[in-house]
């Protein structure tokens, strides 16, 4: 019930998240809401493992782990500079 | 394998060798290679007479399909040896008139000959043929080969627009006749014309049997040029010469009367096939008279000739075909006397329409024009050519003593015949019969006495033509002179071919009308006592020579009383009609737009599988085997639901993108809490790379179009999404209802470590159990790489076209 109660708060969360991605004025506001919502992820799933006594999805914790980083880098490279990859000339 | 059999296919080995030989005797004119090939089927068939007369007739068999009954049995009795003889004979003097007619530098011979020879082979086919089947390929072959023949000069308009016409008309026909063999042998079990005939009492109540008879009658009548489908043959003269003469007088359109005559044996004794085909040969025969009479062109009042001789000969058949229901009585004689003059008119109008096809010809050819109004005066610069045009058109008028008299008497004995009959309303309008062919012989000696006085008559009027008329040369003659000389034999000594030709015809178109040993009585003679038809025939020479004195002034006879070819019209403007319609149609549905035709699918989607799920009441919703609903599965459904439905309101095309991504990443959570981690794994990285290329796609969207507004609200849209949702989760709801028999998947679980050596099941099962599938995976994934690859380097540009 404990674990329950976690993951019922990290829905929460994750919902209130994504009310600040819809409703966001700007871009990074959702961009960080996206990130946050991420870290919510991994922490949800974790509980979620252990609800299930699995470790089958520690994979995942550590690929989302790596993909919102990579795509709030890109994400920021994009408002900052306007492309995600830059041509090397 | 008889003689038969190679005598068919001679004309077709001959249009294989034509080119060969051409090449090899370049000098020789290509028509005399091809001579002897119907001079020996000619000189053959004669030899065929005397043994079938004594012998019976000749049959045999080679296998083609037999799984199918479809088999290449050829049968020569006396109706198809008169054809035979015919399509040989005629074909022999066309072939010799056609060395002298058509220009050996000027025209393409082997092309012509070709044609000409797969048309003889098809035509003989045809009248040998016992097997529907072999029937119907050789009288679509005949169709072919006319076409090809019709628009031999291509490069004219005309010659292609008679072919194209004359094709469709033919063809359209011959599929009718197709469905009606068909239907026959759906009745039957059997293709052969003669077994057929066996069980001709048996069928005549199935109820197939009208639409088999109407169905044959309309590919009979569309062959034969009978109202209101006789509209391809004035245009069919667009061909050469030797081609009309042969084709659309002696040959082709003769093998829909065959036809008819064939089929009478199963068909008579119905009154429909009796009203149809003689009325419909009465309507014809008149019409085309009448139109015959308007006609400038020389050609196209022969084919309106043509038109209205068939229409006699069809009727007089019809009639004959009465007398199948007197079986066993002195009645049978006496209206199969309408079949003794079908078969001798046959006879007669192959000859005398031959000599003035060609004769019609040699003026073209000596003055280059055929057009009645230019023409005049040619009796002392054409002797030859005005005799033989003189005795094949008073043959066609019916004067005697040409053969056109005889058959005519028999033409109007027959018509006078039918008004006793006293079955099918005949009593009612029997007497209109006599009345139509009167007035249609009137018609016909009108326009025949104009054939040949205003071509030959008359004032000369040389300087309108464009060559110096002269006789024709010596060659181009003999054909003429050879069927003009068989006028004036077949009018005095009309019995040589009595028991020769006309009896054993007679006898194959009414088959157990005569008991064994039997035969009709074929007695035609030239003088045959005080009769009305002879009242009747002097009635037609004296109206008909009043009428033609006064022609030039009576209304009846210039002013078109319809004003132009309304049949001609309708044929026109129906087929532009069905060009515009269907263009029209393809149009209204065939927009260009993607959403359109996504419509369609939809809607086909829903209404397809909607129907099927209520006409099958396969609709079951059975909530036993489902498991309970947990908390958070409720959450992020909650959470899958929200973010799908905003991207439909959302305004701003990042905000949307975003949300897909959103939806992405809660289906990879549904894979977590469903417990395929491998799934999860793969949905997250692909969720990724999918939101990133999106943002692509966003950025280099084109300034101007820019348009970030809200999707725009249609309500037939918002119908079908909700109904392919519906349908689909009904689909799914009942099929997972149902499960009627276990899974396989519990092999899998069991044997993955045991038979594979990995405990885990997906990757197993993925590169060990179903590797193929992955390895076609890998394929569509390399292969989309490099499309992408491609369309982003290879930008094709080539005067204007946008390439990449």
């Amino acid at each position: 019930t404990v674990l329950i109660t976690a993951l019922c708060i990290l829905m929460l969360a994750i919902l209130a998240n994504l009310y600040r991605v819809v409703k966001g004025p700007s871009s990074a506001d959702r961009v960080i809401a996206l990130d946050s919502v991420g870290i919510n992820l991994i922490a949800s799933i974790a509980v979620f493992s252990v609800l299930l006594h699995t470790h089958a999805f520690f994979d995942l914790i550590l690929l989302i782990g790596i993909l919102s980083f990579i795509g709030t880098i890109a994400f920021a490279r994009f408002i900052e500079r306007g492309v995600v990859i830059e041509r090397k000339r | 394998m008889v003689i038969l059999h190679l005598a068919i296919i001679l004309p077709f080995i001959f249009a294989l060798l034509a080119p060969l030989l051409n090449r090899l005797l370049p000098r020789v004119h290509t028509g005399w290679l091809m001579l002897p090939v119907p001079v020996v089927l000619f000189a053959y068939m004669l030899s065929l007479i005397p043994v079938i007369r004594e012998q019976g007739d000749l049959e045999g068999t080679i296998p083609w399909i037999p799984s199918l009954g479809v088999d290449f049995h050829v049968y020569a009795d006396g109706l198809s040896l008169l054809f035979a003889l015919l399509i040989t004979g005629i074909g022999s003097l066309v072939l010799l008139y056609s060395i002298f007619y058509l220009d050996k530098n000027k025209e393409k011979l082997v092309h012509f000959y070709v044609y000409l020879m797969l048309f003889m082979g098809a035509m003989f086919g045809l009248v040998m043929s016992d097997n529907l089947m072999v029937l119907y390929s050789f009288w679509e072959l005949t169709s072919i080969s006319s076409f090809l023949l019709i628009a031999f000069w291509h490069k004219r308009e005309k010659s292609r627009y008679g072919a194209l016409k004359s094709m469709v008309i033919t063809v359209f026909g011959g599929l009718a006749m197709f469905a009606g063999f068909l239907l026959l042998y759906v009745m039957t079990g059997t293709f052969s014309i003669r077994e057929i005939m066996g069980d001709a009492s048996a069928i005549a109540n199935h109820a197939l049997f009208i639409p088999a008879m109407l169905l044959i009658l309309l590919g009979a009548f569309t062959k034969s040029a009978q109202f209101p489908f006789h509209i391809w043959l004035p245009d069919a003269m667009e061909a050469p010469t030797p081609v009309s003469a042969y084709l659309h007088s002696a040959t082709m359109v003769k093998a829909g009367i065959y036809l008819v005559a064939r089929m009478s044996p199963i068909f008579a004794g119905e009154a429909l096939w009796l009203w149809l085909v003689s009325g419909l040969g009465l309507l014809t025969l008149v019409y085309g008279s009448y139109r015959a009479l308007k006609q400038v062109d020389l050609k196209s009042m022969l084919a309106f000739s043509t038109i209205s001789q068939l229409g006699l000969i069809m009727s007089l058949f019809g009639l004959g075909s009465a007398a199948a229901l007197y079986t066993g009585t002195a009645q049978a004689e006496f209206y199969s006397k309408a079949t003794m003059a079908a078969v001798f008119h046959l006879l007669n109008h192959a000859i005398f329409k031959g000599a003035l096809f060609m004769v019609v010809g040699i003026v073209d050819h000596e003055t280059g024009t055929r057009d009645i109004r230019k023409l005049g005066g040619l009796m002392s610069v054409m002797p030859i050519t005005f005799t033989i045009a003189m005795i094949g058109s008073f043959s066609m008028a019916g004067i005697p003593p040409f053969n056109g008299f005889l058959s005519k008497e028999m033409f109007f004995t027959a018509m006078l015949n039918i008004r006793t009959m006293e079955l099918f309303g005949m009593e009612a309008w029997g007497t209109l019969f006599p009345v139509i062919a009167w007035v249609a012989s009137i018609f016909t000696f009108v326009y025949s006495m104009l054939l040949v006085f205003r071509t030959f008559g008359g004032k000369a009027q040389f300087d309108k033509l464009e060559k110096k008329p002269h006789e024709a040369p010596l060659g181009m003659l003999i054909s003429p002179v050879v069927l003009a000389t068989l006028v004036i034999v077949f009018g005095l000594f009309p019995n040589l071919a009595s028991y020769s030709l006309i009896e054993p015809a007679m006898a194959a178109v009414h088959p157990g009308l005569l008991s064994p040993g039997e035969q009709f009585m074929v007695s035609i003679s030239l003088w045959h006592g005080l009769t009305i038809e002879l009242f009747m025939t002097i009635g037609v020479a004296t109206v008909g020579i009043l009428l033609f004195l006064m022609h030039k002034r009576t209304a009846v006879l210039n002013q078109p009383l319809f004003a132009k070819a309304i049949l001609n019209r309708s044929y026109d403007g129906g087929m532009r009609m069905m060009e515009r319609l269907s263009g029209a149609i393809t149009r209204v549905y065939m927009t260009g737009s993607i959403r359109h035709y996504l419509i369609y699918i939809f809607v086909f989607l829903i209404l397809a599988i909607g129907m099927t799920l209520f006409s099958e009441d396969a609709l079951k919703v059975d909530t036993t085997g489902f498991a309970d609903m947990t908390f958070y599965e409720a959450a992020i459904l909650i959470a899958l639901v929200l973010s799908s439905v905003s991207v439909l309101f959302v305004t701003s095309r990042l905000t949307a993108i975003i949300l897909t991504g959103a939806v992405g990443y809660l289906v990879a959570l549904f894979f977590v809490i469903f417990r395929a981690p491998d799934l999860a794994l793969t949905q997250l990285s692909v969720e990724t790379v999918s939101v990133a290329l999106f943002l692509l796609c966003f950025y280099h969207l084109p300034k101007l179009k820019k348009e970030l507004v809200s999707l725009r609200f249609k309500l037939g849209n918002f119908i079908i999404a909700l109904g392919v949702g519906t349908i689909m989760t009904l689909v799914a709801l009942s099929a997972s209802g149902t499960r009627p028999f276990q899974s396989i998947s519990h092999y899998f679980l069991e044997n993955s470590y045991k038979l594979a050596g990995g405990k885990n099941v997906v990757n197993v099962i993925l590169v060990d159990f179903r590797g193929f599938d992955t390895m076609f995976e890998i394929v569509v994934l390399g292969i989309a790489s490099f499309g992408i690859y491609s369309m982003i380097r290879l930008k094709l540009k080539e005067d204007g076209a946008e390439g990449g």
